[in-house]
């Protein structure tokens, strides 16, 4: 079937509107659905490997490469670029400065503020630290009236001090 | 308590038996958590010995579960072919643990019987924590992950850093590592092209979206997967906030260019919906996308009120027994596309003739 738009190209996807009151069936060839601003699917963001690819060396300033592998799981900055991937959890301990910058680029904010982990040998200072940041999800669910939430909360945290 | 996981049948199916809130718009609302053990490399790096053991160790996990926890686990490699494709269409797996050719090796999935929650294990990450619910709920979703994730973390060893959270072998999951995504269904913003409109501002606040079959996939049928596009930075409940307050702003938009058409054009929607009907009533042969694309239309008669039957539970339902994997297991036998196509046609007049009565 030909465009109805520029009737030379083969019709690639067919179009419904509303034009004027009116719903009307178009079949139009790609380039000429992306005149009348459509794109047959839609622009989604690009993975991040193409995302790295961009940013150029390092994925941070300019001139700042990814250094030495990993020494724990190998993995080189060709590896993580190629497939948007790290190697293992100590690879943000060895990329550090470079993924701090990277992680700026991708979430506004290289500092977690969620769920605090606490690990069964956890020393004194996290648990204290797990309990304020629980408190605070607590207030939080009270102000939006997130009762069951709060209830939970509220039973997690007993269950926490009654274990100190 | 864990066991072995028995035959596929109807696992994974709750969702779609629910019609859930709003769920005339919203189709599903699915919340995952990314997690990794201490002490591993990712799965994409760790060996085969090394994801034997996380394995392992997260098989032992579960057994120490309280005996609330009915957990059936399945590895990859020892489901059927199209067992393993029957999950995928179900999204309770996704392709990466599934493989292309052969699962990859030691990969797993953990079912809670009760359909609440599940697990993969050894994806992307070293598990994923996922619950699925039909319509609009994803802070029931959400509260559902966090409880099993908490009692989970107190008994494997998460790969956890004070400024970073979470870590994931993508970057770009990294913090808190949750994913929380709505399945809606937009044909009037497409229809009255406000559709780029609506999801360029999705862009702009931070979310991002999909097709139905995940990262990559095209947009069919109408249904966008709307997701929260970052995870380091915000605490869990502002982003599963977010993106409830973004979805709920979305599905508004949604419904009044619905009533604009029904108001302007009632006679072309009207015939549209019920021109699909008819095809889906009594073609003989029907390809996937041309059925994705017809349910849409019924779905929004539906809503409408255009159209007294079939329930939208059946949709839901026909979404994943119209797929291929689906007929194929109802058949008993492999399908070539022709033969798939006669018995989509089949099987989806057979079910809507059944909610007519």
């Amino acid at each position: 079937m030909q465009c109805e738009d520029c009737r030379e190209r083969e019709a690639e996807l067919q179009l419904t509107a509303i034009i004027d009151g009116a719903m009307r069936t178009l079949d139009l060839c790609s380039a000429c659905a992306s005149a009348r601003g459509l794109t047959t699917s839609p622009s989604n963001p690009a993975p991040l490997a193409d995302f790295l690819a961009q940013l150029g060396p390092g994925g941070g300033a300019p001139g700042e490469g990814f250094g030495e592998p990993c020494p724990y799981c190998g993995i080189t900055e060709d590896d993580f670029r190629r497939t948007g991937r790290l190697g293992c959890p100590q690879c943000y301990a060895h990329f550090e400065p470079q993924l701090r910058s990277l992680l700026r680029r991708l979430h506004g904010s290289p500092q977690h503020v969620g769920k605090l982990y606490m690990s069964a040998g956890s020393e004194a200072g996290d648990r204290i630290a797990r309990l304020s940041a629980m408190r605070r999800r607590l207030q939080r669910a009270v102000e939006t009236e997130d009762f069951e939430l709060a209830a939970e909360l509220r039973d997690r945290i007993h269950e926490m001090e009654g274990a100190e | 308590m864990i066991r072995p996981g028995g035959a596929i049948e109807s696992r994974g199916l709750r969702w779609a038996a629910v019609g859930g809130e709003a769920g005339d718009i919203v189709v599903s609302s699915r919340v995952r958590l990314a997690r990794n053990l201490q002490g591993y490399p990712f799965p994409g790096r760790a060996s085969a010995e090394d994801r034997a053991r996380v394995l392992e160790t997260v098989r032992t996990a579960l057994g120490e579960l309280s005996t609330d926890d009915d957990v059936e686990l399945w590895e990859m490699k020892d489901l059927a072919d199209r067992d393993r494709d029957l999950l995928l269409e179900r999204h309770v797996v996704s392709r990466e643990l599934v493989g292309e050719a052969d699962p990859p090796s030691h990969a797993g999935l953990a079912l809670w019987t009760d359909e609440t929650a599940g697990l993969m294990i050894n994806e992307e990450d070293h598990i994923r924590i996922q619950a699925l619910t039909g319509g609009f709920e994803v802070e029931q979703t959400w509260r559902t992950v966090d409880r099993l994730d908490e009692r989970l973390g107190e008994l494997l060893p998460y790969a956890f850093h004070h400024e970073y959270g979470f870590l994931t072998a993508c970057p770009t999951n990294v913090g808190t590592g949750l994913r929380a995504s709505v399945l809606v269904h937009l044909p009037g913003l497409v229809l009255t092209k406000e559709i780029r409109k609506v999801l360029e501002g999705i862009g702009q606040v931070g979310l991002t979206y999909r097709g139905l079959y995940g990262e990559g996939s095209e947009v069919v049928g109408n249904l966008f997967q709307v997701s929260n596009q970052t995870t380091l930075g915000k605490e869990e409940e502002e982003l599963v906030g977010h993106l409830t307050r973004v979805v709920g702003k979305v599905v508004d938009y949604e419904r009044s260019a619905r009533s604009r058409m029904l108001r302007e054009a009632p006679g072309i929607l009207e015939d549209k919906v019920w021109r699909a009907y008819g095809i889906l009533r009594h073609a003989r042969s029907l390809g996937a996308e041309e059925m994705m694309n017809l349910l849409s239309a019924l779905r929004l008669g539906i809503s409408l009120k255009l159209l007294q039957s079939p329930r939208v539970e059946t949709l839901n339902e026909i979404l994943v027994f119209g797929q291929t994997a689906h007929l194929e297991e109802a058949a008993g036998a492999g399908l070539g596309e022709v033969e798939a196509d006669v018995a989509r046609a089949a099987y989806v007049r057979t079910r809507l003739q059944s909610d007519e009565s």
